[in-house]
């Protein structure tokens, strides 16, 4: 079944990339979109969303943070956050958060996996 | 961002130039995160058209003292220098850091120099590499150079600008706080520079979107 992504970076191209990658690999879904946290948690307490593809670095508070207080909402989405910056205190946070972490820029394979996983993930809790 | 590089830059396109400096300079930080052992936090790009003496007072206003830079030209399709730069008392902190900080303060000073050379070269590399890749060209880099001084000497240096005094400036603040450890990435190109640079912004836009940036201002 279709489901609801949330884009949340500051980048209007690296989101406008992420539509892109959705888009080929499930036309059917929806997407909603945010350029930083404020924006993205408000937007997350008005609109339900299944999974989530959070930027790291961005004005304000970070994906990691954002991925948080996501999680302190919606404890069991699947979030991936997305950074070039593979350091390993921030992939080590990313996992210990419960989120996944993705290379930018950020190709077609990798978001596949994490989304196959994420639907596996969403069937799952359904059953 | 001034107004003068919203003319001469789409919201688009600069968009895209600050998203390729972001990875580049993240990707130049995971590289000194494994040099030095410990995180090395990043602030947001910032990308501005300025006069090279606006340049020289937006680095100014931030660093008084003494700073060093290692330096090192790009050439290609663009045209331009990348600058890592720190003030002078941490840059003996910056070597200890990356030769493991078991070395005495006389060998610490003696490595200083070539320390430093390296440090710089792959660091800059490794910006202006990812940057290139995802801009689908190639980049010559010189030799790095390191240098002593300040804000003027490092974006007055020799040969004067091809045409005009307006350059576009793009900086990253970078610190390892455990280290005490800080400075800055820059990227400072010419105005000819600027028009390739806009092709190439286009061509990695409709890319990244599949859309061309004519029919993403259309829709816009």
């Amino acid at each position: 079944m279709p489901y609801k992504l949330l884009i949340v970076d500051d980048s209007k191209l690296a989101r406008m990339s992420a539509a892109k990658a959705l888009n080929a690999l499930y036309p059917d879904w929806s997407r909603i979109e945010a350029a930083n946290a404020d924006e993205a948690l408000s937007l997350a307490k008005q609109t339900a969303f299944d999974v989530a593809l959070l930027d790291f670095n961005m004005p304000g508070r970070d994906g990691l943070e954002l991925a948080a207080e996501l999680l302190a909402l919606h404890p069991s989405t699947p979030l991936a956050v997305v950074s070039a910056n593979h350091q390993q205190e921030i992939v080590g946070r990313a996992r210990d958060i419960g989120a996944v972490f993705l290379m930018k820029p950020l190709n077609e394979q990798a978001l596949s996996a994490f989304l196959q996983d994420a639907v596996r993930r969403l069937e799952q809790a359904k059953a | 961002m001034t107004a003068g590089s919203a003319e001469l830059l789409g919201e688009l396109q600069l968009d895209a130039l600050t998203e390729l400096v972001n990875i580049g300079v993240s990707r130049a930080a995971s590289s000194l995160r494994e040099m030095v052992g410990s995180q090395v936090h990043l602030s947001v790009p910032n990308v501005s058209l300025e006069t090279r003496a606006g340049a020289i007072a937006i680095l100014a206003e931030r660093e008084i003292s003494n700073l060093v830079a290692v330096h090192q030209v790009f050439e290609g399709d663009i045209t331009g220098r990348a600058l890592l730069i720190f003030p002078e008392t941490k840059s003996l902190e910056l070597v200890r850091a990356i030769t493991g900080g078991d070395l005495p303060l006389e060998d610490i000073i003696e490595l200083e120099q070539e320390a430093l050379a390296e440090t710089g070269n792959i660091l800059l590399n490794s910006c202006l590499a990812t940057i290139a890749n995802m801009l689908q060209r190639s980049l010559k880099m010189s030799l790095p150079e390191v240098l002593r001084g300040n804000a003027a000497t490092f974006f007055s240096l020799a040969p004067p600008p091809e045409a005009g005094d307006v350059v576009m400036f793009l900086y990253i603040n970078f610190a390892v706080r455990e280290r005490d450890i800080s400075g800055y990435i820059a990227m400072i190109m010419d105005l000819p520079s600027l028009t390739a640079l806009t092709h190439l912004l286009d061509d990695f836009i409709r890319r990244a979107t599949g859309e061309t940036t004519q029919s993403l201002n259309d829709s816009a």
